[in-house]
């Protein structure tokens, strides 16, 4: 049947494909991320550089976490804020493996924030990729690190008192090794990144600006799915070589996507002579 | 085997060096700090590391990472930090991981008397997480028995697929004694079951007869699922009344049905006594020779000292106890043992006699707190 053709995508050979449909809503950014993400880790296998039966997906809980559902790699669904310290875990216990980690900016710099700071510090081996949708959406729409000022959430009805976290900022400040940016408007370059992450040692961190028309839509009155990409794509703008000081997320100035920090530091198991 | 002079946290250390350890994560907290410092210069040179992590939250994960990457772990503590561990504890039980959680006790609540031993944390050790779940608690008193029961509780770890809590104490860990160490060969170490099937077969949550899923771990072309949610066989999330029925069965029946294997008791003259004291960890160091010393002048009084707290071997307890007239538990707490061996102890009429002490009790003050009952 012409249906059961349609089933068939590239990617499929690394997708748990009994478990589809996914959890993510009709609009939402995250499988558009894990796509690109995907076809980056495919390229790196055909070059030989990577064995599929050696990549760890770990994630926390959100619904970015929710990735590990659906790749058809080791994969481990953890607890709140914790993807980070059990992948260094399985990083130091095998070096051998590819660990990346995918989480919300909630998972990953609201309740895990002390664990992304440190395992930044450390240089750690392990590759971290934060879907950033402003909100936390998996319960309900409260306020997440990365909510701007003056937003309506669930739990700030009268307007988010609190200026955003700028994650890239942060992790760029410690001694992590890669620091970019991307957005689910520009695929090309979560994927362009993603692939050359994985070619890199030590803490590799990558910010995904995504969409969440169905939460954090609803909040900043972009509830339409379509409307909400190309808002987001308009002001979107890719620079090759971007300072820090431009990495502020600001809605009405534009949201600059690129590579921030490229290091070769010494990473963590360089350091202590393992791998 | 060979005699040393070592710590009881140092004895801790070497068992689990001997038991194959690989992976320590921990956080510096009085009374355990030294555990990990002695760890930290010898395990190197086995081929293991030792990471000093940003919290204990970050240390007891990373141990059930590393436990899924292929190794033995584990990490120590003292009731603060340990705390912190509550929600990763909850994610070995539920993922079936294979960790050793040493909780050195000291005073509390809150930061109480960072170094002084109390008994006060003992249903922390059983009951700390959320969730509906029976792990395994063991509780040395001596620098030998840390040894002996550290590598006790890597095997039950491996065996069952289980987090294990080793429960010691501010005053055992840092008492010298002499004591028998091993040598690789002397002692059975248990190393997980893996699997048998090949991957495409593999089901990651299926149990063995023994009601323990075989264990395949990350690099092993097992796309493998650690699964934090209610899971089925598969791994996959279920939210339905029977498949947690079934997850939550399991988890508790499978230590419940190794209890043979888990639990331990030690008997003091026992049989012939009308009264038997219970006691365990550093209180019943000074229990037993309150008793001796309660015999010698006629008394027909035992001693029995728990091993294992948890699970109880309800009916071995019972068959050591419900033929003595009296029982009487002390703790150095004020009274959570005495909960259990109340309801095991028959027809026996149990005594509660606490020694609440943060120095190492006391000959008189046990004395009194045994006597005033027989």
């Amino acid at each position: 049947m012409a249906l059961a053709k349609l089933t068939l995508h590239p990617l499929d050979k690394y997708l748990r494909t009994d478990r589809l449909p996914h959890i993510w809503c009709p609009g939402c950014g995250i499988g558009i991320a894990l796509g690109a993400m995907l076809r980056a880790i495919d390229r790196r296998i055909n070059e030989g550089k990577l064995d599929r039966n050696k990549v760890v997906f770990v994630t926390g809980i959100g619904c970015s976490a929710r990735v590990s559902f659906y790749v058809d790699f080791d994969s481990a669904h953890t607890l709140h804020g914790r993807a980070i310290p059990f992948a260094t875990g399985v990083k130091l216990a095998n070096p051998s493996l590819e660990v990346i980690v995918v989480g919300g900016d909630g998972d990953i710099a609201g309740i895990g924030g002390n664990h992304l700071l440190h395992a930044a510090k450390r240089n750690m081996d392990l590759f971290v990729v934060m879907i950033t949708n402003f909100v936390y959406a998996m319960t309900g729409g409260q306020l997440a690190p990365t909510t701007p000022l003056k937003v309506y959430t669930t739990t700030t009805p009268h307007g988010n008192p609190e200026p955003p976290l700028n994650v890239v900022k942060l992790v760029a400040s410690l001694n992590a090794n890669y620091v970019a940016r991307a957005s689910i408007t520009t695929p090309h370059y979560i994927e362009m990144f993603t692939y050359k992450a994985l070619g890199m040692r030590g803490f590799r961190f990558l910010e995904v600006i995504s969409t969440c028309p169905e939460v954090y839509g609803r909040h900043i009155g972009l509830r339409n799915p379509v409307t909400m990409f190309e808002e987001l794509k308009k002001r979107v703008k890719y620079k090759p070589n971007p300072v820090i000081d431009e990495s502020d997320i600001d809605w009405e100035k534009g949201i600059v996507i690129g590579e921030y920090v490229v290091r070769n530091n010494p990473s963590y198991l360089d350091l202590v002579k393992r791998g | 085997m060979r005699r040393e002079f070592l710590s009881g946290n140092r004895a801790i250390a070497e068992a689990a060096i001997l038991s194959g350890l690989k992976f320590y994560a921990g956080y510096p907290i009085t009374p355990a700090s030294d555990l990990m410092e002695y760890l930290a210069e010898k395990l190197p040179s086995y081929g293991g590391i030792v990471v000093q992590f940003e919290d204990e939250i970050a240390s007891i994960n990373a141990a059930i990472g590393a436990s899924w990457a292929g190794v033995k772990a584990m990490t120590a503590t003292s009731g603060p930090g340990f705390s912190l561990m509550a929600e990763g504890v909850s994610l070995a039980v539920a993922t079936e991981t294979p960790v050793v959680v040493v909780d050195i006790m000291r005073a509390g609540p809150s930061t109480g008397i960072p170094t002084k031993a109390t008994q006060s944390d003992v249903y922390q050790a059983r009951w700390l997480a959320h969730g509906d779940y029976t792990i395994p608690v063991f509780a040395p008193w001596s620098v030998q028995d840390c040894y002996d029961m550290t590598i006790k509780s890597f095997n039950v770890a491996e065996k069952f697929r289980t987090p294990v809590v080793l429960l010691s104490d501010a005053n055992i860990a840092h008492m010298w004694e002499t004591l028998y160490v091993r040598e690789p060969g002397e002692v059975e170490i248990i190393e997980r079951k893996k699997p048998s099937v090949p991957p495409e077969e593999y089901r990651p949550y299926q149990p063995g007869l023994d009601l323990v899923p075989p264990m395949a771990v990350f690099g092993e072309g097992y796309k493998v699922i650690v699964e934090s949610l209610v899971h089925d066989e598969l791994g996959y999330y279920r939210q339905d009344s029977v498949t947690y029925r079934e997850m939550i069965a399991r988890l508790n029946e499978k230590i419940r049905r190794g209890v043979g294997y888990i639990y331990e008791q030690e008997e003091y003259w026992v049989e012939d006594s009308d009264a038997v004291v219970v006691a365990y960890g550093s209180t019943a160091r000074m229990v037993y020779p309150v008793v001796k010393a309660l015999r010698q002048k006629g008394a027909r009084v035992g001693f029995l000292r728990l091993k294992t707290l948890w699970p109880l071997d309800e009916e071995r307890l019972w068959r050591a106890l419900s033929r003595a007239g009296k029982v009487i538990v002390v703790e150095n707490n004020t009274g959570r043992v005495y909960l259990d061996v109340a309801r095991i102890a028959g027809s026996a009429r149990t005594f509660f006699s606490p020694v609440i002490t943060v120095d190492p009790p006391k000959f008189n003050e046990v004395m009194e707190a045994v006597a005033r009952w027989l």
